[in-house]
């Protein structure tokens, strides 16, 4: 039986897929790439950010992750939706909003 | 072997259940099935089962508590009529495509307008396409030994499709027969317990129950469900071979009576393939061989064994208790008709009957006119008239 993102896999044959659509897993909303939806997309300016963190709780789709040391990293553009909240929170101009091509 | 009572067809559904002894039961009352989550719920009060009964504001909430009971991992049941079946209609449809085995008394009446609460099987027959498993019963024997078969088929692994037992309201549910009831623990022990693969309350392996499907998606889960209803045939009868060891009363697909050489033929579901039968053996007396099919199966329909039974015919008449209005030929014609076309069976003429709506009384001499006119049907060859109502006042 198919589990994880396989069960998304847009080829996945009716003998495969889970009967009445039950989902074994549990937090599998990560494999939905719900970034392909994009119209806009925030550029993160490495050098002008100050790490101040006012970024990181506003975005609705949890795409500015934290690496172990506390420290934001490059935007999760798998998740990302380019609502630009991020954009507008910034005090230091350290993201850029361009048009998703 | 066996226990002798005298019981009526809704009281025998309720015994059954109490026997089998359900995790939840969430039933609404309408006639003429209130009485069996009414004794149901006595049996509750009294301690004699351990089943939350969960008394719910609409057939519409039964149904979804049953969804909810089942997915969590509980075996569920409900009882029905008409338009409480019509009421739970679109959450029929969610317990079969999410795959949840419930069990379901469907006590036959007429659906409205006008208000009617008499047997005809316009309830069940417009479910059809729900995807339940729909088995249905001559009389309260039937009715008791579907439920008891109804657990072992919809929850084998192989099916995992809600099942309908369904008899004729009033005629079935309030007539009192003598019927033989299987001790208790050797129900449980036939019946089993419910152990579903995927259940919300399983912390080893936690699941989500009910979720979006786009395009992508939605049409391999349907063709999934196909084939559990095609699978649920093979599964039907399987356990109809251990219900006749355990009692030895057999159950198939439907039955035959007295079609070895006969060459006319009357389709009936329910308590009037009791008068048919009736009738056709006054009819044998006179030395007319005429014969009787009872569907007992009719979800999923069972194609190939119909067509082949009813190959060897020269005229059938299909008697529907219900009409589908569309202008042509009730439920059951439009199935059997199909299942022989689609076999390749093209000998038998095959005309229509529809009967009793809204419990409108179906007689032996009823019968008597259809044989007749099928006996004439074989000899000339000559149809006048492939849909036909009977018993209305023209």
């Amino acid at each position: 039986m198919k589990r994880g993102k396989e069960l998304f896999a847009s080829d996945i044959t009716w003998k495969e897929i889970t009967p009445g659509g039950v989902i074994p897993d549990a937090g599998n909303a990560e494999h939905f790439h719900t970034g392909d939806w994009r119209s806009m997309k925030p550029i993160w300016l490495k050098e002008k950010c100050k790490q101040c963190l006012l970024c990181y709780p506003v975005c609705p789709d949890t795409s500015i992750l934290i690496d172990k040391d506390g420290k934001r990293v490059d935007f999760d553009y798998n998740h990302c939706k380019g609502c630009g909240i991020c954009v507008k929170v910034c005090p230091f101009k350290a993201i850029d909003f361009v048009e998703e091509v | 072997m066996g226990i002798r009572e005298r019981l009526s067809g809704n009281e025998a559904t309720a015994y059954a259940m109490k026997q089998i002894n359900p995790d939840v039961v969430a039933a609404f009352p309408i006639t003429p099935s209130t009485e069996v989550p009414q004794y149901f719920s006595t049996y509750v009060a009294n301690g004699e089962v351990d089943t939350e009964f969960v008394a719910v504001e609409s057939e519409h909430s039964a149904m979804s508590a049953c969804i909810g009971a089942a997915a969590a991992g509980a075996r569920a049941m409900t009882a029905t009529s008409a338009n409480g079946l019509a009421l739970m209609w679109e959450l029929l449809y969610i317990a079969s495509g999410s795959r949840l085995p419930i069990v379901m008394a469907c006590i036959n009446r007429a659906l409205s307008a006008p208000i009617n609460i008499h047997n005809d099987h316009s309830d069940s027959m417009g479910a059809r396409d729900a995807g339940w498993i729909q088995l249905y019963s001559e009389n309260c024997q039937e009715a008791y030994d579907n439920m008891l078969m109804a657990h072992r088929i919809g929850e084998h692994p192989d099916v995992m499709l809600p099942v309908m037992v369904c008899q004729d309201g009033f005629i079935t549910s309030h007539a009192i027969e003598n019927i033989e009831l299987v001790e208790t623990e050797k129900v449980r022990a036939f019946v089993g317990e419910y152990k579903p693969q995927y259940y919300l309350l399983n912390k080893q392996n936690p699941v989500s129950m009910g979720p979006l499907d786009h395009f992508t998606h939605y049409f391999e889960h349907k063709r999934q469900q196909a084939e559990a209803m095609k699978n649920a045939k093979r599964v039907i009868l399987e356990v109809a071979e251990e219900f006749y060891k355990l009692t030895g009363r057999r159950y198939g697909l439907f039955e035959e009576y007295k079609t070895e050489d006969a060459d006319v033929c009357i389709v009936v579901l329910n308590s009037t393939a009791g008068t048919a039968k009736y009738v056709a053996d006054k009819m044998r007396q006179e030395g007319k061989k005429v014969a009787v099919i009872k569907p007992r199966v009719f979800r999923p329909f069972p194609v190939d064994e119909i067509a082949q039974a009813l190959s060897k015919f020269k005229a059938i008449a299909v008697m529907d208790k219900a009409d589908s209005f569309n202008a042509a030929g009730g439920p059951l014609f439009t199935e059997v008709t199909s299942a022989m076309y689609a076999k390749g069976v093209f000998g038998p003429k095959v005309i229509n009957y529809i009967y009793g709506l809204g419990g409108r009384d179906v007689r032996a001499d009823d019968i008597e006119f259809i044989f007749n006119k099928l006996i004439n049907i074989a000899e000339t060859g000559k149809v006048d008239s492939v849909y036909n109502y009977i018993g209305v006042r023209e």
